[in-house]
């Protein structure tokens, strides 16, 4: 079984207390924050190396992005993925989720073989969830998205797919895409031996010559969405403190949401 | 002098910093107010290939150093003391083994303990604690078989390790001279274990009698030779010095980590209590211990890695680090104040775990006592 896992790095936003953004230019100041691989895509890695070591195969991992994104595909090897590639040029700058899936895509045509790709449900900091979707679309294969089960038998995945309250059963026939949640697995901690052995590896650099690219599909030029602002949301509030006993307090908690009728 | 790490510690250190922050230090109050064996924690360092660090590449080990091994330790037991000397306690027996054994042993238990059995090493008996030689339990060789007769008490380790290393007297009554060495596996018919000891700190470290009645040991499993046991501990514990000190750095560590932190959220008159210079003070006091004492315990990793005498400078390094890490923790109690004292904080736990260090390993008036002699011969 080939599987390709797609993965982004962004940065470590945990620590929400860390993250600022410049009040002048309105970009995020990145002093001090470590870029780790984006959470849900650990995630896709996870179920990817079980899913190898299940069905037999290999675990190709891909990513997009500057050139320190090599250490997002170190720690993906380092797990225990087989190869990597980064696909790294300034042509893909300014890339939205249009021009990013029509490069992945375009990469994953260039690797030609594949029976699964794995994403994760969305990245914690764009947070659009469309990558995945998007690469599914422009490869014309089918896709489940938000999976947080997956079997595979007799070239049928099959998944179940997180809704609010419930969960769905899907069936597709493979080639396919899934997008996976937190609750799929556990990853797993690089052991030793990965990490010295990842350290070695050949990470493959592909640029927009390496891939066969439309100009006007990639970078700024290939994204329709436009950022006009990026901004930090006011408080406009001060929080309200209820005083008195507690049976005090829940009454006037109850009679202010009623006011605002949210109760 | 260099003081940098090398790119693959780096690596290492911060895989293992995350897993430390994310499973073993949430679950280290727990496993201490339980007293189960943290089976998991153990687990997670064998899938990481940690329990093999030291073990060399052809016996499945990583082949690392003892300063890596250090850097590693100290943040497991920042994390959690007890999982830190677990850990720790198993060098006693990979050690020797490693130094000693001859290529069938090594061959036949090396590839074990990198993989996930644990280990252990066994002296001490009643009578025979400080003074190590005064060893009374007995092999007798008959046929192809030692037979061991005896028991050992305060036994790191006892009843979850796999391998055990044992000193034994071939020769009664004859002192440290008269001691051997073999290597006992659990489930050997004759070697049950006894009573588990009920600990003022550390409840989950697995800590127990062993008993040895007619324990039938084949020939082959005697390490080095006859006669050579005492020897074999005593280098053992020049190296596990290492170990036990950065143990108890780690507690030193987390102590003062938790007292800096406290001091900072802590507000009495109306300011942090990190604003007096009372509390000020004593946090000086305790991070220029801790960069004290790490240095000596790097420093006697770094002549071994180097095969440069480090004896004297291990047991300066465990001296050193069970005191400060007895000072810093009872320190960071007092920064605690009331809460200190209470066990919903971690401190009263690190001085409890602090206590230990003093005592195992050659207590702190053998390792003065290690520490003259190396000075008074000149060495």
């Amino acid at each position: 079984m080939e599987i390709i896992v797609c993965i982004k790095q962004v940065p470590d936003t945990e620590d929400v207390s860390k993250v600022k953004i410049d009040p002048q230019t309105n970009i995020m100041i990145r002093e001090g924050i470590k870029n780790i691989i984006n959470p849900f895509d650990e995630n896709a890695i996870e179920e990817a190396i079980k899913l190898r070591d299940k069905y037999g195969g290999k675990v190709t991992v891909i990513s997009m992005g500057p050139s320190h994104a090599e250490a997002a595909l170190r720690s993906a090897l380092a797990m225990g993925a087989d190869e990597a590639i980064l696909i790294c040029d300034r042509a893909f700058i300014g890339s939205d989720t249009l021009a990013t899936s029509y490069t992945l895509t375009q990469a994953i045509n260039k690797i030609g073989k594949f029976d699964v790709i794995l994403f994760g449900k969305q990245a914690i900091d764009g947070d659009t969830a469309q990558v995945g979707p998007g690469v599914a679309e422009q490869l014309g294969i089918a896709q489940i998205t938000y999976v947080r089960k997956i079997e595979i038998k007799n070239n049928i995945l099959r998944a179940e797919r997180a809704l609010e309250n419930s969960f769905e059963v899907v069936e597709v026939k493979l080639p396919c895409a899934v997008t996976v949640t937190k609750e799929i697995n556990e990853p797993r901690y690089a052991s030793m031996k990965g990490l010295l052995m990842a350290r070695k590896k050949q990470i493959h650099v592909w640029s927009a010559e390496d891939l066969d690219v439309d100009k006007d599909k990639i970078g700024l030029d290939g994204s329709p969405t436009q950022v006009v602002k990026i901004f930090t949301p006011q408080t406009k509030h001060e929080g309200e403190i209820l005083d008195g006993t507690a049976s005090e307090v829940a009454d006037k908690l109850v009679s202010k949401l009623t006011e605002h009728k949210l109760f | 002098m260099d003081f940098s790490l090398t790119e693959e510690q780096q690596m290492m250190l911060e895989e293992i910093k995350k897993v430390c922050e994310e499973k073993i230090a949430p679950r280290a109050e727990e496993v201490d107010e339980k007293g189960e064996f943290p089976k998991e924690n153990i687990e997670l360092l064998a899938n990481m290939d940690l329990l093999g660090l030291v073990i060399p590449e052809e016996y499945g080990g990583l082949g690392m150093g003892f300063l890596t091994w250090s850097f590693v330790g100290e943040e497991i037991s920042k994390a959690c003391g007890t999982t830190g000397l677990i850990f720790g306690a198993n060098l006693l027996c990979i050690y020797p083994l490693m130094v000693f054994g001859t290529e069938e042993q090594k061959k036949k238990y090396l590839p074990r303990l990198a993989k996930n059995k644990l280990a252990a090493f066994a002296l001490t008996e009643p009578e025979a604690g400080s003074d190590a030689g005064n060893v009374k339990a007995t092999a007798k060789l008959e046929g192809d078989h030692y037979i061991i007769n005896g028991r050992k008490i305060f036994n790191t380790n006892g009843g979850e390790a796999s391998i055990y290393i044992i000193i034994a007297a071939t020769h009664p009554g004859q002192g440290p001279r008269g001691l051997s060495a073999f290597i006992v596996e659990e489930g050997t018919p004759g070697f049950t274990i006894g009573q588990k000891f009920n600990k003022m700190g550390f409840s989950a470290l697995p800590n127990v009698e062993l008993v040895f009645d007619n324990c039938k040991v084949p020939k082959e499993n005697l390490l080095l030779k006859e006669r050579r046991g005492f020897r074999v501990a005593m280098e053992t514990f020049d190296t596990g010095r290492i170990g036990v000190g950065i143990g108890a750095l780690g507690i030193a560590e987390a102590a003062y980590e938790a007292a800096l932190k406290y001091a900072k959220e802590r507000v009495q008159f109306g300011k942090p209590i990190a604003s007096f210079q009372a509390i000020q003070h004593i946090l000086a006091d305790m991070a220029t211990e801790i960069e004290a004492v790490k240095l000596i315990l790097y420093k006697s990793a770094w002549l071994k890695d180097n095969n440069q005498p480090f004896e004297k400078y291990a047991s300066m390094g465990k001296l050193k680090a069970s005191e400060v890490a007895m000072h810093v923790s009872t320190k960071a109690v007092q920064v605690f104040g009331g809460y200190g004292y209470m066990k919903e904080y971690p401190v009263q736990r690190y001085m409890r775990e602090a206590k230990l260090f003093e005592i195992i390993e050659g207590t702190s008036e053998i390792q003065r006592s290690v520490i003259a002699n190396f000075l008074l011969k000149g060495r």
